[in-house]
Parts: structure tokens; C-alpha cells; sequence
């Protein structure tokens, strides 16, 4: 594996998913394979952290679980394809990648 | 017989409430798994140290959690709760089908004999099976695919599977219940399975007596006397002397017969206890008085028991797993509420008071008897 095709990409989880993981702060993950995508975050994630299996999306690893967002950089990325490029400021570790629950409440 | 532990599932998380024999001075363990919601809690009857909890989360889903060192410490186990096959439809709440769609475990039964064998009654209604403690799941689909499946109906909570009894003397036997479809039983390991809802009647379906649509809250039964058992239905308590082939109402003199929770004496067979709510539409008791009900005569004939619990301006709920009944003589009974309380009897029922009083909406309680 060349420096070239991994990145490394600093992940915010909600409180409950930090809690079930047991990390505090950031994730640090060696995303491998090239621009990091939603996907191989989060199957970089999943290998770190089994635990959160099926928390952040379905067992097969296609279906967001429908209250959970993913953001970056100001900006809503839950609803791109999976396999689209991160922004280049997440893939360069500047900027979090975050996987945040939707607000509810009132 | 030393000691009890107490399993509690709230809207909020777990907790453990520890005593010894006498049940006075308890130890309050918790809030474990803080902020979710925990359905269930259950220990293995052979390896008491070895603990199941079912959280789930609308936001994250379905996590299982298990201890081997009696709550100490926990570890997430396996969440996949894949249908077999092709699920299919049920029916939804305006009769039209709706595909089958995992939403959460609602209960958790580890077996009487293997420690590492453990089941789950999810939403929308299934029964799982692990043989590993909890690590991986396969359904016995013999009861969705036994042919009324396609026309069970949600109950308010959801087609869930809420009641999985194991008969002591035959591991292959199984009783289940869901709401709104009824009581189930297979004889063969979950391979077949059969309606046993013959007797009940029930107001609101077409077919008062059809075989399938029910809405079973709870059934029970005491291990010495495995062919006895109690139901509480929506409306209606029963009682079946032939392992669920045919029922009878035994209601009685109770002041209403609608309730969730059902529970047997632990030394005495035909001593039977209730908890009245008053009705499908108000879910509190009746008066504002919170009485357990206490039939010595295997129904029929009940006595309320009201010693210690709240008799006026009680307007909270008990849930259908949320009654439990330890082993020690005389045996212990355990009542939680929505209103966060979980209510103790050091003696089968004539006094109670509080363990605690202001936890989160009390979903569960179980109770271990340990050496």
C-alpha cells in the first residue's frame, strides 16, 4: 500500500455511538483505497469498531439508517451516493467527517 | 438462596437493584447503557452470571449486550436479525400487506438448560434462535411460514413477539405469543408450529372466535405444572390445563379483566397474580389505585392486594413484562411502572413498598434468585 491510496480521516460520532464504541473525541481512521467515500469510511469504521454494526447504517451496508446524517464542511452529504468523493479538506484530515443523529424534539 | 438481582429495562437506559434474602436494603445499580431504550433484561436460568440486554434506538437501532459477569462488566453481541428468506407481507393496520420489517427485540429468553442457547422475540413478529451466546441469529421461520402469517395484524405497539415459554421437561416445546395474532406453540424445536387459541373471544375482530388475531399480552406458567397456563389478553384473563389447546376465561371477580402482565407464585401453582388497568383506552387503574390482584384458586376468585402501593392519584402503567417473581420462600414479587417505580413484596403480595421510585418509564423486570 503506497501513501498515495490511503487517507487519513477524523470521524465525529453522536454521544450513544461514541458510548457503544467507548471512544471519546474524534476517530482517527487510515481510510485505504483512494479518495475516501462515505463507504470506505464507514466500512474503515465498522473494522475499527464492530460494535457499531448496523447502528449507522444496515448489515448489508447500502441503507442509511433513515435519522441518521452524515455532514462535512457545512455540508449535507446523507443523501449522495455512497462511492462519491469526500471533500477534499475530510480526505486531507482538515476538516471531520460527522455522523450525526437528526435533531428531534420540540 | 442468598440473594435476589433484580433486571430493570427503562425508556433510559438499565438497572440493577441487588438484595439479599430479605429483601429489604437493596443496592441500585445504573442507569447501564444510558439513554437507550432497554427493552429487556434477562439472565441465563443455568449460568445466572451470564445476562442479555436489548436496547434499541430509533435513531440507531437494535444493539444486544451481554454480561458474564452478572452486570459488572457488558459487551455487544450480535444485532443482525436477518428474515429467512424472502420475508413476505403481514397485514397493516388498515389491512393492506405490509413488508416484514425488523424494528427491535422486545424480548429476550435464555434457555432452561444451555447457556449458550438464547432467544429473541423481535418486531415486526419473529422468533430468533442463537446457539452462541447472543453472537449470531437465525429464525425459526417455520412460525411465520406456518400459513397465518400473511394475515397477522399489528397490535398499538407493533407486531411484536413478546412471550416465549419453554416447557422444563421437552427443550423442543415452545409457546409464543404476539399481539395483535395470538398464542403459537411447536413441538419440535421451532419447526412446525400450530395456533393455540382455541376458547379465546375476543371484541374487535370479525370472527370474535377466529383462530389467529388476537391480541395476547402475556401467558405464563408455573414449571412445576407446565400443562397450566395463565393468560392475560387484551381484555380477558385465561387459563389453559392442556398446554394452550384450549382456554377458559377464569376473570372472575376482577375489577376489570384488561392488564398486561400475568405471573405465577413461585411454590404455589394455582396462585396467580394480575395487575388490572382499566381499560384499552385508559391505561392506568382503575380509580387511581394501584392494585395487584392475587388469586389463590388458579383464577376466579381474586383479592386485591393493596398494602404499600399508591391508592390515590395513581395514574401509571405496568407493562406486560414489567412483573416478576423470585424464588425464595416466601417468594418476592417485583411490579414496575411507566411512573419510573419498581415496587417490592417480600411476602407474595401482602406488603410492598418502593425499591426505587423515579427512574425513566419501566419497560421490564425480571428477577434472579441466586445461591
Amino acid at each position: 500500500m503506497t501513501a498515495a491510496s490511503t487517507a487519513t480521516v477524523r470521524v465525529t460520532l453522536p454521544t450513544h455511538l461514541r458510548d457503544l464504541a467507548r471512544v471519546r473525541g474524534e476517530v482517527v481512521l487510515t481510510v485505504e483505497g483512494g479518495a475516501p467515500t462515505v463507504r470506505t469510511v464507514l466500512d474503515a469504521l465498522e473494522r475499527r469498531h464492530p460494535q457499531l454494526r448496523g447502528t449507522i447504517r444496515d448489515h448489508g451496508g447500502e441503507r442509511r439508517r433513515p435519522f441518521v446524517r452524515f455532514f462535512a464542511c457545512q455540508r449535507d452529504l446523507s443523501h449522495d451516493p455512497l462511492d462519491t468523493p469526500l471533500p477534499d479538506p475530510v480526505a486531507r484530515g482538515e476538516e471531520p467527517f460527522l455522523v450525526v443523529g437528526a435533531m428531534a424534539g420540540g | 438462596m442468598s440473594r435476589v438481582r433484580v433486571l430493570v429495562g427503562t425508556r433510559k437506559g438499565a438497572f440493577v437493584l441487588t438484595a439479599d434474602g430479605a429483601r429489604r436494603d437493596w443496592d441500585v445499580q445504573g442507569p447501564l447503557f444510558a439513554g437507550w431504550e432497554v427493552f429487556h433484561v434477562a439472565g441465563s436460568p443455568v449460568a445466572p452470571d451470564r445476562l442479555y440486554a436489548s436496547q434499541a434506538s430509533s435513531w440507531f437501532g437494535q444493539v444486544v449486550h451481554r454480561s458474564d459477569d452478572g452486570g459488572a462488566t457488558w459487551r455487544t453481541v450480535g444485532n443482525e436479525f436477518a428474515y429467512d428468506g424472502v420475508p413476505g407481507t403481514h397485514q397493516w393496520y388498515d389491512g393492506t400487506p405490509h413488508p416484514w420489517e425488523f424494528a427491535k427485540v422486545w424480548h429476550l429468553e435464555p434457555s432452561l438448560s444451555d447457556p449458550e442457547v438464547v432467544y429473541a422475540g423481535v418486531e415486526d413478529a419473529a422468533l430468533f434462535r442463537s446457539d452462541d451466546g447472543g453472537e449470531t441469529w437465525r429464525e425459526l421461520s417455520g412460525l411465520r411460514g406456518h400459513g397465518s402469517g400473511p394475515h397477522w395484524q399489528p397490535g398499538a405497539g407493533g407486531l411484536c413477539l413478546h412471550t416465549i415459554l419453554q416447557h422444563p421437561g421437552d427443550p423442543a416445546r415452545l409457546t409464543v405469543a404476539i399481539s395483535a395474532a395470538g398464542a403459537f406453540r411447536t413441538d419440535d424445536a421451532g419447526a412446525t408450529w400450530r395456533p393455540v387459541n382455541r376458547g379465546l373471544r375476543s371484541e374487535g375482530i370479525p370472527d370474535e372466535r377466529a383462530e389467529v388475531g388476537h391480541c395476547v399480552h402475556k401467558i405464563t406458567a408455573h414449571p412445576d405444572r407446565p400443562e397450566t397456563l395463565f393468560m392475560q389478553k387484551h381484555w380477558d384473563v385465561m387459563r389453559s390445563d392442556d398446554g394452550g389447546g384450549t382456554w377458559a376465561e377464569v376473570s372472575g371477580d376482577l375489577p376489570t379483566d384488561f392488564g398486561f402482565p400475568v405471573a405465577v407464585h413461585a411454590h404455589e401453582p394455582e396462585t396467580v397474580y394480575v395487575v388490572p388497568i382499566t381499560s384499552d383506552s385508559l391505561h392506568y387503574p382503575p380509580d387511581g389505585r394501584l392494585r395487584v390482584y392475587r388469586s389463590r384458586t388458579g383464577g376466579h376468585e381474586w383479592e386485591p392486594l393493596t398494602a404499600g402501593l399508591p391508592q390515590e392519584h395513581c395514574y401509571v402503567n405496568v407493562l406486560r413484562d414489567a412483573l416478576a417473581v423470585d424464588a425464595m420462600d416466601p417468594c418476592g414479587l417485583y411490579v414496575g411502572t411507566t411512573g419510573g417505580q419498581v415496587y417490592a413484596t417480600a411476602d407474595a403480595g401482602d406488603t410492598w413498598s418502593p425499591i426505587v421510585r423515579d427512574l425513566p418509564a419501566v419497560l421490564s423486570v425480571e428477577v434472579q434468585t441466586l445461591p
